[in-house]
């Protein structure tokens, strides 16, 4: 055949094992070479924030699990902080540690997977079922703690929903201290791999000016050398007072997002170390806000108030007052902010969720256009999305 | 002023003595500031507060938008800026009519508006003039309706 040559237009998805979820990519090639790079969302769309409003407000915990399905006790966190920011509430010391040691195991989980599955996309298969191995001990903790290995829905409005159990400390101390020997080990076979350096470095480059203008975050920004971490920046949770370093890197290509996320699991070690000392033994798990806090079981059935605020805040609900807030966290994946609009009803008016993957992921173009196909795959995985955060 | 005295000037004083009439409304709630201007003040104010060296407000968070049907002005879109210099967060809310559900795109400005502006078309059918490619982005293309209207069904239509 001949004729003037013409770019092909490839699809890639929503079905494909490297989209890390029902992610579309319609790429324009010149041979092997990317011109065009345009994704297409909305195949896990499920319309999270409409049924928010059909709910009251300690309902909606259990969809904000589902949003970021590999970090679900982050999305808890995000939501009950908006909330108690609406309510002005203060969380008991005891409930903000062990969020904060919650929150870090998630961040561990998080980033274990995006390196088993970013670096099986790029063909080391091993270190995706290590750390997976890995993956499963920190589920094992949270199936310990709140009876659910992933959708633990463990964080409630004013603070935990059960009381953790009395060993829990325990457990989560011995598996700290054999995670970094873990670590040293996937970095053993990744980090020097000359395999490894040749498809990371360079590839995916993503300037400063150009990731603060496409309002991307987390590790994806800081590794284009802008330091923003939420945790510093605004701390959230009792999270100032805790020790850590924030990972920044100025290479901005996928080696540079690797070695900081590698980081950032060896910082969320250390503040696990750390709210294993913080916490105190004996103490409230939630705060005690009568009318909004439901009462602790022996109360509600050995008083009759008790009895009373428990069938209030069940069959009614609470109600906050109107107004707006929008309060943020740091997900693994940056940025993970909820706007809640109330109108002083149990029901909240309208609930945002600014999800971080959703913004990280229009930056894809900018990665990808002008390098080879499996540029993109590795571009994909660097910007370490999550479908159900990109379409809700 | 000197760098100090504006790190420790509201920005809406700030916004006051640079143009008098930009302010429609302000208030505070939890410690959030919301600023409220007027519909056609949106890209000279969300400019000058980008690019006015003691505001930097560089990083469009999130484009929010609430429907308050059946109160009239109907739309409120709410922009979160944050400003990395300052360490400070800020909103910018306008309010749109139901029957002129229109605004002008912020995405020369920011880039990052371009998918936050496509879902608010998708979900709330509000035409942002000057967008690049305005079309849905999570629902499918030929959709009828704008769910996330209040005088949608939670459980659409069947």
């Amino acid at each position: 055949m001949t004729g003037p040559a013409q770019p092909m237009v490839l699809n890639m998805g929503p079905q494909h094992p490297s989209t890390h979820g029902v992610l579309r990519v319609i790429l324009e090639l010149d041979g092997e070479t990317v011109l065009k790079a345009e994704s297409v969302i909305g195949y896990l769309h499920t319309g999270i924030e409409k049924s928010c409003e059909a709910k009251t407000y300690s309902q909606v915990i259990t969809l904000t699990d589902r949003i970021d399905y590999l970090a679900p006790l982050s999305n808890n966190l995000a939501y009950c902080i908006a909330v108690e920011k609406l309510l002005n509430l203060e969380i008991p010391k005891r409930a903000q540690y062990i969020r904060v040691l919650l929150t870090e195991l998630t961040r561990i989980a998080s980033h274990l997977v995006w390196l088993g599955t970013h670096a099986i996309d790029m063909g080391a298969m091993s270190v995706f079922l290590y750390g997976f191995r890995e993956r499963e001990e920190i589920l094992k903790v949270f199936e310990y703690v709140s009876g659910q290995r992933m959708m633990t829905s463990y964080f409630r409005i004013g603070g935990l929903a059960l009381e953790p159990p009395p060993d829990f400390l325990d457990r989560v101390r011995r598996l700290m201290e054999i995670l970094p020997g873990r670590i040293d080990d996937y970095e053993d076979l990744l980090t020097e791999n000359k395999i490894w350096k040749a498809r990371m470095i360079g590839v995916g480059h993503l300037a400063p000016a150009d990731a603060i203008a496409l309002g991307v975050s987390g590790p994806l920004l800081r590794a284009s050398g802008v330091d923003y971490d939420i945790r510093k920046m605004f701390p959230y949770s009792s999270y100032d007072e805790f020790d850590f370093k924030v990972p920044v890197r100025t290479e901005g290509d996928c080696y540079a997002r690797y070695l900081c996320r590698v980081a950032e699991i060896r910082e969320s070690i250390k503040i696990v170390n750390q709210a294993i000392q913080k916490v105190p033994l004996e103490g409230p798990f939630r705060a005690n806000v009568p009318g909004i806090i439901p009462p602790s079981r022996e109360e509600m059935k050995t008083s009759i108030e008790g009895l009373i605020y428990h069938f209030k805040i069940f069959t009614e609900g609470f109600a906050p007052p109107p107004g707006e807030v929008y309060s943020c966290i740091e997900s693994p994946r940056g940025e993970l902010g909820v706007f809640i609009a109330s109108d002083g009803s149990a029901k909240p008016y309208r609930v945002k969720f600014r999800t971080p993957s959703f913004v990280n992921l229009q930056s894809l173009p900018t990665l990808c256009v002008g390098r080879l196909l499996a540029d993109v795959v590795a571009c994909i995985g660097t910007t370490d999305i999550v479908l159900g955060e990109v379409d809700r | 002023m000197d760098s100090q005295e504006i790190a420790k000037t509201a920005v809406a004083d700030q916004l006051k003595a640079w143009d008098s009439r930009a302010i429609a409304g302000l208030s505070e709630f939890r410690g959030e500031v919301t600023i409220v201007i007027l519909r056609d003040h949106l890209v000279p104010v969300l400019d000058y507060m980008k690019r006015e060296l003691g505001l930097g407000f560089t990083f469009l968070s999130d484009i929010t938008v609430v429907d308050r049907f059946p109160l009239e002005p109907r739309f409120e879109l709410n922009y979160a800026l944050l400003s990395l210099a300052r360490k400070e967060r800020i909103r910018i809310k306008v309010k749109l009519h139901g029957q002129e559900a229109k605004i002008a795109s912020v995405t020369p400005l920011f880039p990052t508006a371009n998918w936050h502006e496509r879902e608010s078309f998708d979900l709330f059918g509000i035409h942002f003039e000057g967008h690049p490619q305005l079309r849905r982005i999570v629902m499918p293309d030929d959709w009828q309706g704008y769910p996330l209207r209040k005088d949608y069904p939670t459980e659409g239509y069947r």
